[in-house]
């Protein structure tokens, strides 16, 4: 009996059981919709579609996506430019090693929303205190990651190049970079996540359009419906972002042996 | 040796190399002396921690001895150089390249590009037949496959000695015994000077010309025994009399050096 019911969930395609996920969700999401204790906050599709053309009617939509994605560009690229050199730096030299590592532990554990008020004290209101929060998320969630891929390379690896006749150049370039490479791709990846997770407490810093500033002041209203549809668009740029990345990194990185979470 | 002239390749001169741990300084190697010529078979065999592999690596260029030093064809050797090939027992493959872009890295580093480094890897890859997996990363490979790409990118490189560490280590038995047979019918064509350390006193003594023994910590050259059955070897040397002989001879050495470790 048990075998029978495994046997028929393996011969159903990847593609049916994610429709079939698909109408699951819709069907819960509709019976919340019917529940009173449930219904104010997840109005029905039809409802939320409504509360999101009432957005885009209103001229807020496309300011508050197109903010909240410049803000999360800048953060997410700076980080990951200041990332990469600290990382390799602390894979390298001791000294800044233990320095850095353990400060990055602390402020990793931080929310970021608890140091909000002190960046915006610092970076007063608008963009900078928006990029800067993010910056930080991403930072260190990237330079950790990097940091572990670069201290892993097989010292075996470089020893093999090295008798076959390697310069250190070679080594960098043809050695370190490819098999470091595999860590950096689960950095972006993870550094996507962070970003868009950090979005509401980067806009919490008396932003004046934006996803996360958006989602708070209908808050402020009860106004779901528009509501929901921010939180699940916030959802679907964050699947869409870790689809292209894990697109790359099967490319890029098919040739090991076991894959990273 | 008498009324042949032969070629000296690696000298190994009163070499001691010493480790500073965190109990103290512990030798490694003691006054090791020994001459490697062109052609030669040796295989160094001695108990886990006597300082095999730590020989290989000064040779190799990979670490430094503390006082003496190793000569390659009359040079001091002061770091790695492609006149001394290594074979790890990790195969040591790139994974992010196929089969064939391994081979060719050891072709690349010596200057030899394009198409030229190709055509000459897959000549490699032949040798040690493995023409059909040329476009396979290494991830898709056997240990033992892995380890005859190894192999062929050791000999890309075209040293004049191969220093091989214990490169038959990590795998099954007969995937053992078939790496030795195709080895020695390798090398019984080309004669390419080989240093090959294993801790298997048949797999050394199915090899090599001499064997070496080396003495429990702190390593020292304890006896180096010819092995006078001649080539060509097959796995069926290893049932006759004298074979035996020497098997019986080299372990009850060996295993002395072990009693002594477990001091």
């Amino acid at each position: 009996m048990e075998q029978k019911k495994q046997s028929l969930a393996s011969r159903i395609p990847p593609k049916v059981w994610l429709l079939i996920s698909f109408a699951v969700a819709m069907l819960v999401w509709y019976i919340m919709s019917i529940v009173p204790q449930t219904s104010r906050a997840f109005p029905n599709v039809v409802v939320t579609i409504e509360g999101l053309m009432r957005m885009v009617e209103r001229g807020a939509f496309w300011q508050d996506l197109s903010s909240s994605l410049i803000s999360v560009a800048l953060g997410y690229a700076i980080g990951f430019i200041i990332a990469l050199p600290v990382a390799i730096l602390m894979a390298w030299y001791v000294p800044v090693r233990n320095i850095l590592e353990p400060w990055i532990q602390f402020i990793r554990n931080i929310p970021p929303l608890a140091y909000v008020p002190l960046i915006v004290i610092c970076a007063g209101v608008g963009r900078l205190p928006q990029v800067i929060v993010i910056t930080i998320a991403c930072f260190l969630i990237m330079c950790v990651t990097i940091y572990q891929g670069v201290i892993n390379v097989d010292e075996t690896l470089i020893k093999a190049a090295r008798v076959l006749g390697a310069s250190d150049k070679d080594i960098f370039i043809r050695i370190i970079t490819p098999a470091t490479l595999p860590f950096i791709l689960t950095a972006v990846r993870l550094g996507a996540s962070v970003a868009l997770t950090t979005l509401i407490a980067a806009e919490s810093t008396g932003a004046s359009a934006g996803l996360g500033m958006r989602i708070r002041s209908l808050n402020n209203t009860f106004d779901a419906a528009p509501m929901l549809a921010y939180v699940i668009i916030i959802g679907i740029i964050g699947i869409t972002l870790e689809k292209i990345i894990k697109f790359l990194e099967r490319k890029l990185t098919g040739w090991q042996e076991k894959r990273e979470i | 040796m008498a009324g042949e002239e032969r070629n000296l390749i690696v000298k190994i001169d009163n070499v001691r190399k010493v480790y500073n741990t965190r109990n103290g300084e512990m030798v490694a190697l003691n006054g090791v002396n020994l001459d490697i010529y062109e052609n030669e078979f040796i295989c160094v065999v001695g108990p886990s921690g006597c300082g095999k592999s730590t020989l290989l690596n000064i040779i190799a260029g990979l670490h430094d001895a503390t006082s003496g030093a190793v000569y390659c064809k009359g040079k001091k050797v002061t770091g790695t150089g492609t006149e001394r090939g290594v074979v790890f027992q990790q195969y040591a493959l790139f994974p992010w390249l196929t089969v064939k872009k391994n081979v060719m890295f050891a072709l690349e580093m010596k200057g030899i590009k394009g198409k030229e480094a190709e055509e000459q890897a897959m000549k490699y890859l032949e040798k040690v037949d493995l023409v059909k997996f040329a476009d396979h990363y290494p991830k898709e490979l056997s240990g033992g496959m892995k380890q005859r790409v190894a192999i062929a990118r050791a000999y890309a490189a075209d040293p004049e000695v191969l220093l091989m560490d214990e490169p038959f280590g990590a795998l099954d038995a007969q995937t053992r015994t078939q790496l030795q047979t195709e080895l020695l019918e390798t090398w019984e064509k080309d004669r390419k000077t080989c240093f090959f350390i294993t801790h298997d006193v048949e797999e050394a003594i199915i090899l090599a010309q001499k064997v070496i023994i080396m003495s429990a910590r702190p390593g020292r050259i304890k006896s180096i025994i010819n092995i006078d059955i001649p080539y060509p070897r097959t796995q069926e040397t290893k049932m006759t009399p004298r074979f035996l002989e020497l098997k019986n001879e080299i372990w009850s050495q060996v295993y002395q050096e072990y009693l002594e470790v477990r001091k």
